[in-house]
């Protein structure tokens, strides 16, 4: 198992973030994590990257518990741009290159040059969307075993969002799992293994996408929008 | 290859279906070598996984077969092509008289119907 996690707990003062998670992903999977806003999305992925500490529970990556062994693994794209606004995408990249071992400079210039983003561009001058295209494809262009990408395609039109889509398909390999939170279900249910619903932090659901077809006889969207109608 | 999918069936179904197509109206011919695994993926927009456990099922149906070094093909047993689409066939007219039939036709006034069928 890439990613194992066993009752896992987060409270935030006396506010339960998370509720006795448990779940395992394999390898070579691309996994939708979805649930209404407050449902504990963010903060699952953030235990996963590293940036908060569970409450209770424990939780390993490739067979370490989360700290700096992962990190060198786990590539994550958070929901907010973190970059220098002074930077240019090419100081960016070289950073990125510096940080990483793991970082594909060829990899990140090609999707570049497929978005048709100006390598001389600083981050400060562009656009919210094309800002979380170049992150995107940061966070893509390392070799990792676990991607975790917070709302990846929330800020991009619906073109480049059918190219980040074949990006991640076509980036990611047999050894290594994808985890994708987004309110956009709709457009990435044919590219999911596997969906976790979670509701008020417990995890409700977890299911490959082609059960839920077969057992319900409707898409992983119209799911969503029975379990969490309002 | 056009690919084109409802929201309700499972994909690897959808696409099983869709290359079944391709192969019995001879879009994909006899032996032709199929794309990879990973291409047919991004072009369909479909997860890899998915796509190979497509694959996987035709291939065990006989309507596809792998060569150990070069790639994916069409069968080229033409009886086997044949049988193919006469099965897509039967099942459109099966599903078609199932059609019929909620709205009241018995299938021999159905036949009658379809004999007299304008713009044919």
């Amino acid at each position: 198992m890439l990613v194992e996690c066993n009752n896992l707990f987060k409270n935030y003062g006396g506010k339960n973030a998370l509720n006795n998670v448990s779940f395992a992903v394999e390898k070579g999977k691309i996994i939708g994590l979805l649930g209404p806003n407050g449902s504990g999305k963010t903060t699952l992925i953030k235990i996963l990257s590293g940036l908060l500490t569970a409450s209770g529970g424990s939780i390993t990556i490739s067979g370490d518990p989360v700290g700096i062994e992962t990190k060198k693994i786990v590539s994550y794209l958070p929901e907010r741009t973190y970059l220098s606004e002074w930077m240019n995408v090419k100081q960016t990249i070289n950073f990125f290159s510096d940080f990483y071992t793991d970082f594909s400079e060829e990899t990140a210039y090609d999707m570049l040059s497929r978005l048709n983003i100006d390598p001389g561009e600083k981050l400060r001058t562009m656009s919210k969307g094309t800002k979380e295209k170049v992150q995107l494809i940061l966070v893509m262009s390392r070799k990792a075993s676990l991607y975790l990408l917070d709302e990846p395609i929330g800020g991009v039109d619906p073109a480049a969002r059918d190219y980040i889509l074949k990006t991640i398909i076509s980036n990611y390999s047999e050894d290594s799992s994808v985890i994708i939170s987004t309110h956009l279900i709709s457009d990435i249910e044919n590219v999911l293994d596997e969906v976790i619903f979670l509701k008020y932090g417990a995890l409700m659901l977890h299911m490959t996408a082609d059960e839920i077809r077969e057992q319900h006889g409707k898409s992983v969207d119209a799911l969503f929008r029975e379990v969490f109608a309002c | 290859m056009q690919w084109d999918f409802n929201s309700t069936t499972p994909v690897y179904v959808q696409i099983t279906e869709q290359i079944k197509l391709s192969i019995a109206i001879g879009e994909l011919k006899a032996g032709d070598k199929l794309m990879s695994v990973r291409e047919l993926a991004a072009e369909a927009e479909v997860n890899p996984n998915t796509m190979q456990k497509a694959l996987s099922g035709l291939e065990r149906e006989g309507l596809l077969y792998t060569h150990r070094t070069s790639g994916r093909f069409v069968t080229e047993d033409s009886e086997l092509i044949a049988r193919l689409r006469e099965q897509l066939a039967a099942e459109q007219i099966s599903t078609f008289l199932k059609n019929m039939d909620k709205l009241g036709y018995t299938a021999e006034e159905t036949s009658d119907m379809l004999k007299t069928f304008p713009g044919k």
